[in-house]
């Protein structure tokens, strides 16, 4: 097991200097630098003025030179000044990414507590009406955009409450903000829920049917017993597999999330800074994402042994 | 007798009552105000975009400004702001200020002429290097008969230009001229900048909020009345709508409400005061004319020609936009060309038959027909208010055998490439951050410009504009203006299509807004705004 632990550690070490090789190199091959964009910013494309600030930002080095000190900032928890604010790079990422992760957070926890039990119940009571009603639930799930759905929240909020459910300031406290969060998370989770719903109901469907069930029936397991102790058990290892890629993805569902709903997160600033080729930004915020995403891999594969004691990582 | 005295007494007092803002207007309150996008910085004199202006006016003060209580911007209608007063000399070349001596910046440090030379001098290429106020400079031709700013005393400053320039005055009126700290640095006027304007900032967090709140030291006795200026950024339109809707904010952003989007708010907050007013930004054509095909003057003329300028404002606007040329006509206007006159210029006219009529002649004579049409690209901004008109275009060119596609250009690299000339067509919006002749001129048409982005050259045009810059007499002025937009429109330089109309709304709590209506990027200091609760 250590070496494993080992191995893995090696090859996440390996996975993130190919990320950042590649961030590094797509970044500059995007046509525009932040010159271009400031300049254009103002209507004008004075060439002396543009070449100033290249030279003060230090994009006029050598390519790998620029790559060194990134990376080398990187190792010291050195991030680099945003171009655009001019401010520390880690003074502006910092704030935004508790706020993206409590709301990435409670997604998660909502497509997990909606989506598991529903899938569940979908399938041991597969062909019902309720089996039907729940299916019907997760099929526009899946079919419903978040910004849509996201823009029908705000209206009948309005309509109906006269109020709208915006971070517009700061939360006192943490029930205020997990009431502020519980809205946009519940959008995001709700297209994650139906996906781990419909894979839940699949996956116990499937195993169902297996022999060791019917032994269990047999034995005089009650149906609860049966459901959740054997079934359910068994059925989730494809389901945490999908979780996994979902709090992945989710960052992509955050975007959209967070402009409507208007969250100072981490996902929207990741766009803005994209926009502004504000290199120092994204090439640290899609670093932090693609550590979560292996961090996430990680976790995942732990929980299979935790989940599955047949399976074992050999040394 | 008793009782007409009361009658009279009562009278005074009410009258008093009414006269004296200072009974009526409430000291106090925050005013929420979503806003649009992120702003590029906080650099009033780096930047060419109200997202800049509208939240950063309120901490800066200007030698002189264009009177907030009146709604059109003229040159009759400048006071003075951080100057007491003012004199030219004889040749109207040299402009002296007095200066007021009770000014502070905001931490505390004295004001003096010394930081309106270094503001000007950065703005003229003569800045101290180490200092580096201005990183870029969008409106370095503002300034361009500029030659020099002298300091008399503390309280006296004296700007040298090359030639007489009656609208230099207007110029320092502007929003875009505030007086900037010799004191602190460029990076900090980017983020966090001192002035001495009403308010003071206290924050601007990038994608989420601008805080600003009350200048207790501020020159102008009582003012400003409110406490705190709450700006948040709100990038998602419909979310930024629903927000003033329910009350999360007093004010929208300005110009932010387009016509179908009035009738939603009119629906969800009956109460709601809004008011259309021209934005002073106008939608034009960019034709890249020193490339085949459009080097052809006919082909130039054709395009122009075959504008329905009444059905871009019909579908856009809802009828509501004004046709102009490139300055806006009267009453919001004070130099453009009346509505009589702009009928008579070729392709003005209410009457679409006649100039279609002789565009397509101009089309066929050139060898164009319905069966062999000439294909091009329209390039534009990939943003809504480019694109929707660019669409139109397409569809307008049609009838003179013209097939067009649209190139929707990202907006990060939209003036790269129009400078660098990779287009044929491009559709175009232009912003006058003031509404005066030389400002336009210089900054769009004149042969020298940076933001002559079609490079349109005409050296009897180039005279006329430095004629009419020159010129003192207003009346005299306004028909050389007129004559230089009758050649603009028959060069075909940049065809106006229309001057922009928008809706910017508040709650009624909200008292004392002036909007100005023939600039969006002046007038919002916000000194005289109020809450009324």
């Amino acid at each position: 097991m250590g070496a494993y632990l080992t191995r893995r550690f090696l090859l996440m070490l390996l996975t993130l200097f190919g990320m950042s090789v590649l961030i590094f190199v797509m970044l500059r091959l995007v046509p525009g630098n932040i010159a271009d964009i400031l300049v254009d910013a103002a209507g004008i494309a004075d060439p002396k003025e543009k070449a100033k600030i290249i030279n003060e930002l230090g994009l006029d080095r050598p390519i790998l030179e620029q790559y060194g000190q990134w990376v080398g900032g990187l190792v010291r928890g050195d991030l680099g000044f945003a171009y655009v604010s001019e401010r520390p790079a880690l003074e502006e990422i910092a704030p935004r990414i508790p706020i993206s992760a409590k709301l990435a957070g409670m997604a998660l926890f909502f497509s997990v507590v909606i989506g598991v039990p529903f899938g569940v119940i979908s399938a041991v009571r597969q062909n019902t009406a309720l089996d039907y009603f729940l299916r019907v639930i997760s099929l526009s799930g899946l079919s419903l955009p978040s910004f849509w759905l996201a823009l029908l929240v705000l209206m009948a909020s309005v309509h109906w409450f006269g109020t709208i459910p915006i971070y517009s300031n700061e939360p006192r406290s943490f029930l205020q903000e997990v009431g502020l969060l519980s809205i946009p998370a519940a959008v995001v989770g709700f297209r994650s829920s139906a996906l781990v719903m419909r894979l839940t109901r699949s996956s116990m469907l499937e195993v169902l049917r297996q022999d060791y069930i019917r032994t269990a029936r047999s034995k005089g397991a009650s149906q609860t017993s049966v459901n959740y102790d054997h079934a359910l058990r068994n059925a989730l290892l494809p389901v945490v597999t999908i979780i996994g890629i979902e709090a992945a993805f989710l960052v992509g569902g955050l975007i959209v999330t967070e402009t409507v709903f208007n969250i100072p997160g981490v996902a929207r600033f990741l766009v803005e800074a994209i926009l502004w080729r504000d290199y120092p930004i994204v090439q640290n915020l899609v670093m932090l994402i693609a550590f979560v995403v292996v961090m996430v891999n990680f976790l995942v594969d732990m929980a299979y042994m935790a989940l599955d004691p047949r399976i074992k990582y050999a040394d | 007798m008793r009782t007409c005295l009361a009658l009279v007494a009562g009278s005074l007092a009410a009258a008093v009552f009414v006269a004296s803002p200072a009974f009526a207007q409430k000291q106090g309150g925050t005013l929420r105000i979503s806003h649009r996008d992120n702003p590029p910085s906080a650099s009033i004199h780096e930047e060419a975009t109200i997202s800049v202006n509208q939240p950063f006016m309120a901490i800066f003060n200007n030698l002189v400004f264009f009177d907030p209580k009146e709604k059109v911007n003229s040159p009759d209608k400048i006071v003075p702001e951080l100057a007491e007063s003012w004199t030219w000399n004889p040749e109207k070349t040299k402009l002296t200020f007095k200066l007021r001596s009770d000014v502070k910046w905001h931490d505390g440090k004295p004001f003096s002429a010394k930081d309106v030379k270094c503001t000007w001098d950065a703005l003229i290429g003569k800045g101290d290097e180490k200092l580096d106020i201005i990183r870029k400079n969008p409106r370095k031709v503002w300034y361009s008969n500029l030659k020099e700013v002298t300091v008399g005393s503390d309280t006296e400053v004296t700007f040298e230009l090359g030639r007489p320039q009656p609208s230099f005055l207007s110029m320092l009126a502007a929003g875009y001229s505030p007086v900037y700290s010799c004191h602190v640095s460029g990076r900090d006027m980017r983020s966090k900048p001192i002035g001495t304007g009403p308010f003071k900032i206290v924050d601007f967090k990038r994608n989420e909020a601008i805080k600003l709140v009350r200048n207790p030291d501020y020159w102008k006795k009582g003012r400003p009345y409110l406490d705190v200026i709450d700006w948040k950024i709100v990038p998602n339109r419909s979310t930024r709508m629903l927000g003033f809707a329910a009350g999360e904010f007093d004010m929208t952003f300005d110009s932010d409400v387009t016509f179908p989007l009035l009738k939603d708010i009119q629906a969800q907050k009956p109460d709601a005061v809004c008011e259309a007013r021209p934005s002073n930004v106008n939608t034009n054509l960019l034709v890249n004319r020193d490339a085949p095909p459009f080097d052809n003057p006919e082909l130039r003329r054709a395009l122009a020609l075959s504008l329905d300028r009444k059905a871009f404002n019909d579908i856009l606007f809802q009828g509501h936009a004004l046709t102009s040329a490139s300055l806006l006509p009267p009453p919001a206007g004070v130099w453009g060309m009346s509505k009589e006159m702009l009928e008579t210029m070729p392709g003005y006219a209410a009457d679409r038959e006649k100039p279609l009529a002789e565009a397509k002649a101009i089309m066929t004579k050139l060898g164009y027909s319905k069966d062999k049409p000439l294909k091009l690209k329209v390039a534009t901004r990939n943003i809504a208010i480019y694109r929707d008109p660019a669409v139109i275009l397409i569809d307008q060119l049609k009838q003179i055998y013209i097939e067009a596609e649209l190139e929707p250009i990202d907006t990060t690299v939209w003036y790269t490439k129009i400078q660098r000339k990779d287009y044929s067509v491009g559709l175009n919006l232009t912003g006058l951050g003031l509404d005066d002749a030389d400002t336009n001129f210089y900054e769009n048409f004149h042969s020298t410009s940076d933001r002559n982005y079609t490079a349109y050259k005409n050296p009897e045009v180039d005279r006329l504009i430095d004629q009419q810059s020159a010129e003192a007499d207003l009346e005299k002025r306004k028909k050389l203006v007129w004559e230089i937009e009758k050649k603009l429109i028959e060069d075909g330089a940049r065809p106006v299509i229309n001057s922009n109309v928008a809706n910017t709304c508040w709650d009624p709590k909200v008292k004392g807004v002036i909007l100005q209506h023939n600039s969006i990027y002046n007038g919002w200091r916000f000194e005289d705004v109020w809450l009324d609760k």
